[in-house]
């Protein structure tokens, strides 16, 4: 080796180049916002305080500081903001632009959120999602309450439409399930919104046999709600006494699961002679998964077999008689 | 009266077999059931369905390993030793009995014995559905039983679905294997015959 020297020098600056292609994930612009979004750094205006834990609040009057814990309700998380269905918004778009100064005034403390409707609502842009029907079908569910709202449910930071795009149906399936554990499993939220006693969601599934099977395997609207093919996700939630208790409702031949969970889904065909076998890739229920191959090779088997026995009796019948 | 009297079926035998032969059958019924259910007609109700088809399961299961003991501490384990030797002719040799020899009152090719309970085929059968058939069952079943407990994906396919097919295979197997274990009972002295030995422990025949 020649010139040591300039073997390591090359080595060192290969190794240097490396880290500085690096992406940094503690940087707290990623460049992936800026790929989705063209107000990042106007929205940083609000996440300076609204993105983070604590913010410094300042009195100018008084010459004094201090940092402040911001409400946990209050935080918006960067990337989930940024990777939502909201994703390419910038904060004004649906916040009041006075918003932007610092310390807010009362008034805008009570401003009133835009709600799904008021921009999806009656517009072609929208029409294939059927926003009305979703409408109508709340209006008529029992979270149809004082102060309870699309938010309620559907954080319009970070919501992700995952049902519509299911790659993944069992973490679809987890995203939606916490959207309702998040009250129903929270008596601190749940009471915020309604004066009715704790829901033991374990303990009031206890009927359900491999009930952690089932809560991993689908999402609490598929017994929960009022089947509805116009639409990809129902939203008239029953009362619990209207909900599905009924097994085969899922457990047949003719699945509700294809009418909720695979809904969009189920352009099927029969793949390996399974029936419902779009439901197959992420899951198997019995009752509404049978094979038809296996169904007819096995009616035959068993038929051959009965045919043989009844041909065998009939001639020890015959043989006996003789004697 | 027979001239032929071996006891040949211990109480514990009597015992499994009678435990064996009824949870079986609670379990192929609540199986067709689940495996057809259907919201407008049932069998049986679906959560009937399931509660006694898994409490069969664990008796049949419990009463498996009774059978498995059973047969290393008593001598009933030598009837399923030794089924490979010279396989082919002796099955071949029971197979035309069955079919041809049956009907022309030839004599029993293998008669039993105190030392050979089982012909060629009962004993390959017999071998195969315990040794190879209720394992699997059981082993699926308990799959079934726990399906948060198995793996998401076996041989690229989900884990359910694996095991799933697996029981309903061997169950549907089972079946067929006591439909012919039922007529095959009937081939005694009197169709009759061989069911009483599995009440009173006797084999009775005439030579």
């Amino acid at each position: 080796m020649k010139n040591p020297t300039k073997l390591f020098s090359i080595l060192l600056l290969a190794i240097a180049s490396t880290l500085i292609a690096q992406p940094d994930d503690t940087l707290k612009l990623k460049p992936s916002y800026f790929e989705v979004n063209d107000y990042v750094e106007d929205n940083e205006g609000c996440f300076k305080c609204h993105g983070e834990v604590k913010y410094l609040l300042t009195d100018v009057e008084n010459d004094r500081s201090a940092t402040k814990r911001m409400a946990p309700c209050k935080i918006v998380d960067r990337d989930k903001y940024y990777t939502s269905v909201h994703k390419s918004f910038s904060c004004t778009d649906c916040h009041s632009y006075d918003f932007m100064t610092f310390p807010h005034t009362m008034d805008l403390r009570f401003e009133e959120n835009f709600l799904c409707m008021d921009c999806h609502g009656y517009d072609e842009t929208y029409a294939q999602y059927h926003f009305e029907e979703i409408e109508k079908e709340f209006s008529e569910s029992i979270h149809n309450i004082a102060d309870f709202t699309c938010w309620s449910c559907h954080d319009p930071h970070s919501y992700k439409a995952f049902m519509r795009n299911a790659d993944d149906l069992e973490e679809a399936i987890l995203y939606d399930n916490n959207m309702c554990l998040r009250c129903h499993a929270d008596y601190d939220r749940f009471s915020q919104k309604t004066e009715r006693e704790e829901i033991m969601v374990v303990e009031s599934h206890d009927w359900l046999p491999n009930q952690a099977a089932h809560f991993a395997s689908v999402r609490c609207i598929e017994c929960h709600t009022e089947i509805n093919d116009s639409i990809l996700i129902a939203h008239k939630i029953l009362p619990k006494t209207e909900a599905v208790q009924r097994c085969t409702e899922c457990h047949s031949k003719d699945t509700r699961l294809l009418h909720t969970l695979y809904k969009f889904q189920s352009l099927e065909e029969r793949k390996g002679g399974f029936v419902n076998s779009i439901m197959l890739n992420n899951s198997y229920v019995i009752g509404a998964n049978q094979n038809v191959w296996l169904n007819r090779l096995s009616l035959l088997v068993f038929g051959l077999t009965l045919l043989v026995i009844v041909f065998h009796s009939y001639l020890r019948i015959k043989k006996q008689k003789k004697s | 009266m027979a001239n032929k009297r071996l006891y040949l079926y211990p109480v514990w035998i009597r015992l499994w077999h009678a435990i064996n032969a009824l949870t079986f059958l609670a379990l192929l019924l609540t199986g067709i059931s689940l495996h057809f259910s259907s919201a407008e007609h049932s069998l049986i109700p679906f959560q009937v369905s399931v509660g006694i088809h898994n409490v069969c399961a664990i008796i049949l299961s419990i009463n498996f390993v009774v059978f498995v003991i059973g047969n290393v501490i008593t001598k009933n384990g030598m009837y399923y030793m030794k089924w490979r030797k010279n396989l082919w002719p002796k099955l071949w040799k029971q197979f035309l009995f069955y079919a041809i020899g049956i009907f022309k009152g030839e004599p029993h090719p293998f008669p039993i014995t105190k030392k050979q309970k089982f012909n060629p085929l009962q004993k390959v059968s017999y071998v195969f559905a315990m040794y190879l058939g209720m394992p699997l069952l059981i082993i699926s079943g308990i799959a079934l039983m726990f399906p948060e407990k198995i793996s998401n994906s076996i041989f690229k396919i989900s884990g359910l679905l694996f095991y799933d097919t697996l029981h309903i295979i061997v169950g549907f197997v089972l079946s067929i294997f006591l439909l012919i274990h039922l007529y095959t009972c009937t081939l005694g002295d009197k169709p009759g015959t061989l069911f009483k030995s599995m009440i009173n422990g006797y084999h009775e025949e005439h030579e």
